[in-house]
């Protein structure tokens, strides 16, 4: 063997690059049958930064779609819920330019609540079939009510009610919810020395 | 003597004690009203048990205990329950929350209470519900309920019990002043906790500042085995994981609890309560509160009751409003601005700082950090506070949990070495809020997503049965021509014309089940031109045969084609007409997607907003006028169709009240695009 290699050194050496290199494609291409990766793993973590509100703002009939769209390589900046934040966490996971968010779609604003007057219902369940979530209660000819902790604020049962009885509440802010807010950014006095602010005053 | 052991940082402000320790623990009386939130502690509110006009008597539940991790509320003074309502609190977000206001009547009247002689005869679990229902939450300031702190799983062997007499933070001297003169209660509070715990061995701990207090309690803890542990002072050495660090060498794991070290930890003034408690059958309806700053003239420590409004108390104490220019509640490192000085006091306010301009000035301006790293020599947790300030500025939220944010006290000794006066700490309070905020949001989210998800499998799954019940009958409708077909067939063995009657009655019937739904409408019509064209020919054939053999047949088989060429031109005019329609057929088709109430909600509040986004303010109020206007249009339709078919009164009446209502916002829009324009 060692004479036959001694002999032969260049056939030796591409023998054995050769079987090496058809060994590990082997292994690979095992790995590859093996492990393969079910569905789309990008929309799956791009499904999970979206707010899940439904409400189909995007253009997209929910989130789940929007997510496969943006996986496929739709513009990031349609969820006016999600805001800057949903942006800038999907720029960060795709790798893309943070860009503002698309006007187009709406803008940006304060967490509603769906609120049903219910002395106005008259009980026609269009809006329990337009909820995205299940979060309307009722059945027909009887009173609807919304179920707060469910409902997503996606506005997309105004538009059905034939008596106009919901409302869109802004989510009130109560001593469980308030936090801290990040002190004021004091631009200048963060810029300049003390004594610098004091000169600019006298000036 | 006991080895002491020391923690990473800690700063060293001006004590300001000794002004409050001038004078012995004076009682604040009977306040006219006394107003008790009914959330005083961490963890779920009480629920009230009483009703406005009640009277109840001091030491009465008024509030129970909702849950595991809450604290039951007592009558700290009998008299009438005149409101239960929202008033503000001693909170830094000034908000109201639900108390009950009591209006006293000054006799203090007691309800029994249940005195045991000896608690060392009761089960734990006895002594814990006690404990409970007196109402007790940790006094030292964070109001943690005790009797879920001293819960302690059996498992878990309990080596140290410690309890809090540090009382680090400057001005307070609440703690102090109950070791001078009340050292045999807290001993004997200590000893209620040793039985309920059984630990290895208690300590108390107490920094070297209180010399008084300290010799006190030494004096009443002889003969007991409680050692009293005197240690150099230090802010914050009564944060609860920098006394253990401080007593026994040993640190608490970062998001751990000291019990999985082996040690339980409880205020000084908690032991007293829980010894009035256990012995007693005393409630929790009062403190000892610190009143201090320069702000007074009389500053010291008040036995006041809880609910006290805090300008009653400041009132006793000399108080100068003009003086001061804010109210503190708890002390100058840790505590709050309180909103108002009318809110009440409540189990975890230690201290009431009443300072001037110049004793606590404003703080100036925050100045650029420097990275002078002093922030990171004074914290007491080895964080570094200057990276957490960063990161909290630009918002990066996975770098703040990677450099343990939580494990932040916020104990404020960053901010007082800086010398750039940032407010460090405000920065981690609000990136801890911030970021326990997005994990509810991404709570939420996925709660919404599961619910979104379920129902479109509901939906699709409506659908799926649908078709399989509509796949169900056309299956039974071939069956059944089927079975037609087969029973008649012995019997049209007999009979060929019956036979072929029957034959083309079952190929009819396949053809109308079967190929309806796999062939097109289109392809049906050719079908049938074909089949008729052939027939056609045939019965043509057939009569010219007749007509050459001049068989008597001719007048039948002429009929028989009349009425086959006049199927064959109607065959032809439907192919013709359903291909004159064809186009229009794909339009229907379409629209089918868009049926599902949601799609089209979706697709007409897309079409709105991107007709929005391109106007002006004027032009959108114009539109959102004109969009009320036709909603009112068709609530008014909607109104008539329903008067005209009689529904009923409430349907009516709602309709009605829509269309006022549509009515006012017109108008509203109408002064609004009116002002607009002008």
């Amino acid at each position: 063997m060692t004479e036959l290699i001694s002999q032969y050194p260049l056939m030796a050496a591409l023998f054995a690059l050769v079987s090496l290199g058809a060994v590990f494609g082997a292994l690979l291409g095992f790995a590859s049958v093996r492990f393969k990766t079910e569905g789309n793993p990008i929309a799956d973590q791009v499904n999970d930064i979206l707010p899940q509100t439904q409400c189909g703002q995007c253009g997209f009939p929910g989130c789940r779609p929007y997510a496969q769209a943006i996986a496929d390589g739709e513009a990031i900046n349609k969820c006016p819920p999600g805001g800057e934040a949903t942006i800038h966490a999907l720029a960060d996971l795709l790798d893309l330019e943070p860009i503002p968010l698309d006007a187009e779609h709406g803008e940006e604003k304060v967490t509603t609540v769906a609120y049903i007057r219910e002395d106005e219902c008259i009980g026609c369940t269009k809006c329990i079939q337009a909820c995205p979530v299940d979060a309307i209660l009722g059945a027909a000819k009887q009173m609807h009510t919304v179920i707060v902790s469910e409902c997503t604020g996606c506005d997309l049962c105004v538009e059905p009610c034939p008596v106009d009885c919901i409302d869109m509440l802004p989510q009130e802010e109560s001593l469980q919810s308030w936090h801290w807010q990040l002190p004021d950014p004091v631009s200048r006095a963060v810029d300049i020395i003390a004594s610098d602010a004091e000169q600019e005053e006298a000036a | 003597m006991r080895k002491i052991f020391d923690f990473h940082g800690g700063i060293h402000p001006p004590e300001n004690k000794d002004q409050s320790v001038q004078a012995p623990i004076r009682p604040a009386g009977i306040p006219p009203e006394l107003i008790i939130p009914l959330s005083q502690h961490i963890g779920a509110p009480a629920e009230t048990i009483v009703a406005v006009g009640d009277r109840v008597l001091a030491g009465q539940m008024i509030a129970e205990a909702d849950g595991f991790v809450s604290v039951a509320k007592h009558a700290p003074s009998s008299g009438i329950v005149v409101a239960i309502e929202d008033r503000k609190i001693a909170h830094p977000s000034g908000f109201t929350a639900p108390c009950v206001v009591i209006a006293t009547d000054g006799k203090d009247e007691w309800i029994p209470l249940h005195a045991i002689d000896d608690y060392t005869t009761l089960e734990p679990a006895e002594l814990l519900q006690r404990i409970r229902t007196a109402g007790i939450a940790g006094m030292g300031g964070a109001g943690f309920p005790s009797a879920v702190k001293l819960s302690v799983k059996p498992e878990t062997d309990i080596e140290t019990l410690i309890i809090n007499g540090t009382e680090c933070e400057p001005y307070i001297t609440a703690d102090d002043i109950l070791m001078r003169e009340r050292a045999d209660q807290i001993i004997d509070g200590v000893k209620v906790l040793r039985h309920l715990i059984n630990p290895g061995e208690t300590l108390i701990g107490v920094e070297d500042n209180k010399p008084q207090g300290l010799a006190a309690l030494r004096a009443a803890a002889q003969g007991t085995g409680i050692d009293v542990v005197e240690f150099p002072t230090k802010y914050p050495s009564g944060g609860e994981k920098q006394l253990i660090e401080i007593l026994t060498g040993k640190q608490v794991p970062s998001g751990g609890l000291p019990s999985q070290v082996g040690v339980v930890c409880q205020n000084l003034g908690s032991a007293v309560a829980i010894h009035d408690a256990v012995v007693h059958g005393r409630p929790l309806v009062s403190r000892i509160t610190t009143v201090t700053g320069d702000a007074v003239s009389r500053p010291g420590n008040y036995e006041v009751l809880i609910g006290t409004p805090m300008s009653y108390l400041l009132e006793l104490a000399g108080y100068d409003a003009t003086r001061n220019q804010r109210l503190i509640m708890g002390g100058p490192m840790m505590g709050f601005t309180v909103p108002d000085p009318a809110v009440p006091v409540v189990k975890t306010t230690n201290c009431i700082l009443a300072p001037t301009e110049q004793e606590l000035p404003t703080p100036p301006p925050a100045q650029a950090c420097i990275r002078c790293g002093m922030c990171a020599e004074a914290c007491p947790v080895s964080l570094l506070p200057q990276q957490l300030f960063w990161f909290a500025q630009g918002k990066e939220f996975e770098k703040l949990e990677e450099h343990n944010l939580f494990d932040c006290i916020e104990c404020g000794a960053c901010s007082y070495a800086c010398p750039s006066n940032i407010p460090l700490v405000q920065y981690y309070r609000a990136s801890k809020a911030e970021i326990l905020q997005l994990r509810k949001d991404h709570e939420k989210s996925e709660q919404s997503r599961v619910r979104f998800e379920a129902r479109q499998e509901r939906l699709d799954r409506e659908d799926a049965e649908k078709e399989a019940k509509r796949a169900a009958r056309k299956k039974a409708a071939e069956e059944r021509a089927r079975q037609a077909a087969s029973a008649d067939g012995d019997e049209a063995a007999e009979d060929p014309i019956q036979a072929a009657i029957e034959r083309a009655k079952a190929k009819k019937a396949a053809q109308q089940t079967g190929s309806a739904s796999e062939a097109s409408p289109l392809e049906k019509l050719e079908q049938a031109v074909a089949s008729t064209r052939k027939r056609l020919d045939t019965a043509l054939s057939k009569l010219n045969e007749a007509k050459d053999t001049g068989s008597d047949l001719v007048d039948a088989l002429q009929t028989g084609v009349d009425k086959t060429r006049a199927k064959l031109d109607k065959a032809e005019q439907a192919l013709r007409e359903h291909q004159a329609s064809q186009p229009a057929i794909d339009e229907p088709a379409a629209a089918e997607d868009t049926t599902d109430p949601a799609k089209l909600a979706i697709e007409k509040a897309m079409a709105a907003r991107a007709a929005e986004a391109q106007l002006s303010p004027a032009e959108k109020s114009r539109m959102q006028r004109e969009k009320l206007e036709q909603r009112l249009a068709k609530a008014r339709d909607r109104l008539a169709t329903g008067r005209a078919a009689g529904e009923e009164d409430k349907i009516l009446e709602a309709l009605e009240a829509t269309v006022i209502r549509l009515e006012e916002k017109i108008t509203a829009a109408g002064e609004e695009l009116s002002q607009e324009q002008s």
